[in-house]
């Protein structure tokens, strides 16, 4: 599959694919180096523009922006990485199961999946906030739940085209258990469908989880991340619009990276579309 | 095409059931003892005694839960653990301005995303349908919230042209209150639009090889005519579906823009109790808005059987 990726690259996969990488690189190189050091009170003056010793200038604690955004480059991606993870741990066999069972109990599991689906990963977040606090690890829970039925659906659908092909039909005169076909045949034939999903869900991890930290609902204080900056910035956005600006364009940086990511996988991986 | 309906209407109801029990069970099995929740961690054990007591917490949870379901069916879900006031008029207050900025964006969408994205998909091996195509990338990876905070700074603290928030009822001073809608519905329709405006880009591009539109150019049909008068309306099947998960979408977004701009709505509502630990409203409101979601789906799918004629006979897999 790698190879048929370099094969086929296109512009979203590279721009996406460099931004990915980008902050991929800033988050690795965090835990050896950060520009100053993490979370600390340092400068002598709050509210200090970009200049030569702090990048980015200071927020109002007199913390360095720049550590602050390579800091939050990890919760950001601790976050999507965890949440999309038990997403589609859950749901890829999930939908594999939908697929191979019978009707009615595929059916019935897709309108449980159905039913997941109108609690957005939002709404199910500020839910959880309301009985445990919010946390970063509430957050991961909430949207990786919300974002199992899109795995599910997804995976359903590539594995009822795979079930109908002529090897599977071979494997099942062979034989051939469900489980070995569930393993050996439908999943890596939905592999792609599967990666390029996840791509997308990663964005929007990302997003939810700004949008929870921006309400004070995730992330707590004293943690670096994006979304919480952008929460503490909103009182004095009216005198200091760059500590809007620049944890707000690095949500915006990741979140298009993914997305142009899951676009430009979704368009190497499959040919009907990339001939367009 | 009734029996399809029909048979539609029983899924919403069976999922409209299945999640109140689970919005229930969430909220009450969990937390341990939920007066000892909304109270706090520091309330005297007289105080949490009182407070079962008084809204009868202690019994059965079957029953608790058929109270909650009666009373919502009545409009009226029961009275806040702490401020006493009554849920049911608050909710129906602060759902009349959701739906306001929803609608309003919901409208500001569909007007930005049909023309962009039509056009993306016509010049879409040109340089300018390539910039717009970015561009609405860009708009995608946009949070709302960020686009409001920037709204306000631009256009009511540098320009001083709008109010930064707030709201006002519309039958008191109409132009208070479009004056106040405008910069958290742009902000809400910014990024919804621009999800919109791919979808229909990639809608239109399906059509744009088809043979009717050719037929349309060959009997004389500017390419810009035909486009419009043949392609749109056949596009507009697969947006249809989009805009209902849009409009669930949208609900959602109300409630971090509602944070921003300050608009007493059921997203300032719901997080206000969260902060005040006011647990029947949480669960009422999340209720609301999950029932909303599902509604918003039955719908679609119901447009989705009107529309076109082929799913009528089987129905979808």
């Amino acid at each position: 599959m790698m190879r048929l990726v370099m094969a086929r690259l296109n512009p979203s996969l590279i721009v996406g694919g460099g931004l990915v990488l980008l902050v991929v690189l800033l988050a690795l190189v965090s835990f050896v180096w950060t520009p100053h050091p993490p979370m600390k009170v340092l400068a002598t003056q709050a509210y200090q523009r970009p200049n030569a010793e702090f990048w980015l200038g200071t927020d109002r604690f007199r913390r360095d922006v720049f550590t602050q955004i390579v800091l939050g480059s990890r919760t950001a991606l601790f976050v999507g990485f965890v949440s999309v993870g038990v997403a589609a741990l859950v749901g890829v066999p999930l939908g594999i199961f939908a697929a191979m069972s019978p009707t009615w109990l595929g059916h019935l599991v897709m309108r449980g999946n159905d039913i997941v689906l109108a609690f957005p990963a939002l709404l199910l977040a500020i839910m959880f906030a309301a009985l445990y606090g919010g946390s970063t690890q509430i957050a991961m829970v909430a949207i990786g739940i919300a974002t199992v039925p899109s795995f599910a659906r997804i995976t359903r659908s590539g594995a009822l085209g795979v079930l109908s092909t002529d090897f599977v039909m071979a494997a099942r005169a062979a034989g051939r258990g469900p489980f070995a076909i569930a393993t050996r045949h439908v999943l890596p034939n939905v592999v792609g469908l599967i990666i390029v999903q996840a791509s997308v869900s990663f964005a929007i991890a990302i997003l939810a989880e700004a949008a929870l930290a921006y309400l004070g609902l995730g992330t707590p204080t004293g943690q670096p991340s994006w979304g919480r900056m952008l929460f503490e910035a909103q009182t004095t956005y009216r005198s200091a619009a760059y500590l809007v600006l620049i944890p707000g364009g690095a949500i915006a940086l990741a979140v298009l990276g993914f997305n142009l990511l899951g676009d430009g996988l979704r368009d190497a991986l499959d040919p009907k579309l990339a001939r367009r | 095409m009734i029996l399809q309906l029909l048979r539609r209407l029983g899924v919403l109801i069976a999922s409209v059931a299945v999640s109140t029990v689970v919005v229930f069970g969430f909220m009450q099995v969990l937390p341990g003892n939920p007066a000892r929740v909304a109270l706090g961690v520091n309330a005297s054990d007289a105080a949490v005694a009182r407070m079962t007591e008084q809204y009868g917490l202690d019994r059965p949870l079957p029953v608790q839960y058929f109270e909650w379901i009666v009373g919502m069916l009545r409009l009226d879900p029961g009275i806040e653990y702490i401020s006493k006031a009554p849920i049911g008029p608050q909710i129906g207050d602060r759902l009349l301005v959701t739906l306001w900025l929803v609608a309003a964006a919901m409208v500001l969408a569909v007007l930005i995303a049909v023309p962009v994205g039509t056009w993306m998909a016509m010049r879409h091996r040109h340089i300018d349908g390539v910039v717009l195509s970015g561009l609405s990338q860009v708009g995608v990876a946009v949070p709302a919230f960020l686009a409001g905070i920037v709204l306000i700074s631009v256009f009511a603290v540098r320009l001083g042209w709008l109010p930064s928030g707030g709201w006002v009822v519309p039958a008191s001073d109409p132009v208070g209150f479009v004056q106040r809608l405008i910069l958290p519905s742009i902000s809400l329709a910014l990024v919804q639009g621009s999800v919109l405006a791919r979808y229909v880009r990639s809608a239109v591009l399906d059509e744009l090889h088809q043979d009717y539109l050719r037929t349309a150019q060959a009997k004389g049909l500017r390419p810009v005519q035909a486009v419009f008068r043949h392609t749109v309306r056949n596009a507009a099947v697969p947006v249809v579906t989009v805009l209902g998960l849009q409009l669930a979408g949208l609900l959602v977004g109300a409630v971090v823009i509602e944070r921003v701009f300050v608009i007493p709505g059921l997203g300032s509502l719901l997080l206000d109790s969260v902060g005040q630990r006011e647990l029947l409203t949480v669960q009422t409101v999340v209720m609301v808005l999950v029932v909303a979601v599902l509604v918003i789906n039955f719908i679609v799918d119901a447009l989705y059987v009107v529309i076109d004629p082929r799913l009528r006979v089987g129905g979808r897999a």
